[in-house]
């Protein structure tokens, strides 16, 4: 077989590189969910915690397409079987009032950056 | 297999015959709710309607151009681009949803020079959320479209920026960022959203608030200058008012029949 060592020399470097992210993290802390502040004022989302913590981006994501192009305003919860408005400035975050210690603490930490906040207001972050 | 003339000149007789039994309407045109796009006409989207909010077979506006002095303009403009969040930036790259503007400028084929010296001078501009709107047709993206109350929305996490809205609609209705607009901004409406830079923005009839069963926010604070209601509607405030008024548009020959219309 011709150049053996250097096919050897070279699998040895991918397999390396290729489990780099698994060996690096040996020993270090294991991935945490962050503390993050619950609304003060509330006590019910208008789904339940699971729900939401799952299927948060895909429900904001449908409300955007369906109030914007439907003109459908209104969310029926399955949870409490009440009426909510579907909007994210003025649903969500009449009760998750601080978007620092809510939402962006777990997408800091997850690493995700959806752009909600380029074009809607929040009204605490526009004070600062 | 080689596709010889005659086979070839056989399929295509076909494929037009069988364009023929489709029927023109349906090609040209489509009416509301159908995922399909006509040729020259633009498909309208359902709008669902809550329990609270105003509705209309065609929603349409009048302005009396007599009515109209510089503070009720300037009151109407303040009021729409405040609650709309849309800013003052100096210079050509304003972005604009109502503005005041001369006769000359709004009606380029109907003024003379020998115009009575007591009519008005200047008028509000806004978008004429056309019948046949060019915008809806050009956009690529289907961010610009139009409800089947005639209202023509723009879907702003969906436009990419393209402008061709922009080069389609006759009237310099819709506004371009150039950049981000909140630099610009004294006060925010929480309620709102901002704009971002790469968006084309323009009135909306302020659907946002006909869903809360509001008057648009320029009707309002128009002291009676501009009405707002049901084309369809024989008894509406703005039927009765084209019915004993003498009224025009903006440039109607252009085919992109215009609703908003002005009392001369």
């Amino acid at each position: 077989m011709y150049d053996k060592n250097k096919i050897l020399i070279g699998l040895a470097v991918f397999v390396v590189f290729m489990t780099y992210p698994f060996w690096n993290n040996i020993g270090s802390a294991a991935y945490q969910r962050p503390e993050i502040e619950k609304p003060k004022n509330a006590k019910d989302c208008v789904e339940s915690v699971e729900f939401m913590r799952a299927e948060h981006m895909a429900m904001l994501n449908d409300w955007r397409d369906e109030v914007v192009r439907g003109g459908e305003h209104e969310y029926h919860s399955t949870a409490s079987h009440q009426v909510f408005q579907k909007s994210l400035t003025k649903t969500c975050i009449k009760c998750h009032e601080n978007k620092d210690q809510f939402c962006d603490k777990c997408h800091a930490t997850v690493s995700v950056n959806p752009y909600c906040w380029d074009c809607h207001v929040d009204p605490k972050g526009e004070k600062k | 297999m080689k596709t010889q003339r005659r086979n070839f000149l056989k399929i295509a007789a076909m494929a037009v015959l069988g364009w023929g039994v489709r029927p023109a309407s349906e090609i040209l045109a489509s009416g509301g709710g159908t995922a399909s796009e006509g040729l020259l006409f633009a498909s309208r989207h359902k709008v669902h309607v809550g329990p609270n909010a105003l509705t209309a077979s065609r929603w349409a506006m009048v302005i009396d151009t007599a009515k109209l002095n510089e503070k009720v303009m300037e009151d109407i403009v303040h009021t729409c681009h405040s609650i709309h969040n849309v800013p003052t930036i100096p210079g050509n790259q304003n972005i604009k949803w109502i503005w005041e503007t001369h006769m000359d400028h709004l009606f380029l084929e109907d003024l003379h020079e020998y115009q009575p010296e007591a009519g008005a001078k200047s008028a509000l501009a806004l978008c004429n959320h056309c019948d046949n709107p060019p915008c809806v047709r050009v956009c690529p993206t289907k961010a610009t479209f139009q409800r089947e109350d005639g209202i023509v929305m723009m879907d702003f996490h969906r436009c990419i920026g393209c402008r061709y809205c922009m080069a389609g609609c006759p009237y310099g209705s819709r506004s371009f960022n150039f950049m981000d607009p909140r630099k610009h901004l004294e006060t925010t409406n929480p309620d709102f959203p901002t704009r971002t830079k790469g968006v084309v923005e323009k009135c909306e009839f302020c659907a946002e608030r006909l869903a809360e069963g509001k008057m648009p926010a320029c009707v309002e604070v128009s002291e009676g200058a501009l009405a707002f209601g049901d084309l369809g509607d024989p008894e509406s405030e703005v039927r009765k008012l084209l019915a004993e008024r003498f009224s025009i548009r903006r440039s109607p020959t252009l085919g992109t029949k215009p609703c908003v219309y002005y009392l001369v």
